[in-house]
């Protein structure tokens, strides 16, 4: 087994295995912290596909800012003094659709044969890639930093309270 | 080499689990991180084929930015329903938030 390989499967199960703590965990800041690290190592899996850019800002916003958010969130909501806030009667249906998923997402990407499957992977310059991101998709780029302050405007609108309240 | 399908199963997993989690949990905030995870997937399923099937283009590594940017949007509003939720009715169990429920 190559060198990779065995990287790869240590990676992925990392990331498994804080996504199973993350839908599992009884008391939710043990949530959170498997949050960071399936977020930890997926950053991993990005770097194994060659996307060293986007690694980096998975640790950065991801890794920081999401998850200091969500903690933030369970500071002010208190959920952590509802235990009865964990886990729904619905769990077993739930179980059902995600096997069901499983089984045939899993299915549909081991059956498939792939066109065009490359030897290696060819590392993506950064270069390049902010040139595409500026030049191709100058457009969606200016949308997404629009997206970015109504999403900033209205966050602070709704978390404020109101006067006199 | 890894083989393409090892990252696809690997993001299928990581979909399921977040179905899983926005299914079973009841706190918004519990359903918000499965949310996550289920983003996460769609990335990695995103680079994935970018680097596999189109190298030459970088669209899927494009792509997987502006989920990265939606969500972090996302996340900043969604946080932001939750604590006024929480502020309106004590609760951010969303089982008990049925004002619209028939």
């Amino acid at each position: 087994m190559a060198y990779e390989e065995v990287i790869f499967y240590f990676v992925a199960a990392l990331t498994v295995l804080g996504a199973l703590g993350v839908v599992l965990a009884r008391n939710v800041v043990h949530s959170a912290l498997f949050l960071i690290l399936a977020l930890l190592a997926v950053a991993g899996v990005f770097i194994l596909l060659s996307a060293e850019f986007l690694a980096i800002v998975q640790v950065l916003i991801y890794g920081g800012a999401v998850t200091i958010l969500i903690l933030f969130a369970m500071m002010l909501t208190r959920v952590r003094d509802m235990p009865q806030a964990l886990d729904g009667p619905q769990k077993p249906f739930a179980a059902l659709a995600a096997a069901a998923f499983l089984g045939l997402s899993v299915l549909a990407a081991v059956s498939t044969e792939w066109p065009g499957e490359t030897d290696q992977i060819t590392l993506v310059p950064f270069r390049d890639l902010g040139e595409s991101l500026f030049r191709n998709w100058a457009a969606p780029f200016e949308i997404a930093s629009l997206v970015l302050l109504v999403a900033l405007i209205g966050a602070i609108i709704l978390a404020r309270g109101e006067e006199g309240e | 080499m890894i083989p393409i399908e090892n990252f696809l199963v690997l993001s299928s997993i990581l979909f399921s689990l977040g179905i899983y989690g926005v299914l079973a949990r009841r706190s918004a905030v519990l359903i918000l991180m499965s949310v996550e995870l289920m983003l996460q997937a769609v990335s990695i399923n995103f680079i994935a084929f970018a680097v596999y099937l189109s190298p030459e283009q970088f669209t899927g590594l494009i792509f997987a930015i502006f989920v990265i940017t939606v969500a972090a949007a996302e996340v900043g509003l969604a946080l932001a329903i939750v604590l006024r939720i929480y502020r309106n009715k004590a609760t951010a169990n969303v089982d008990e938030v049925d004002a619209l429920k028939w």
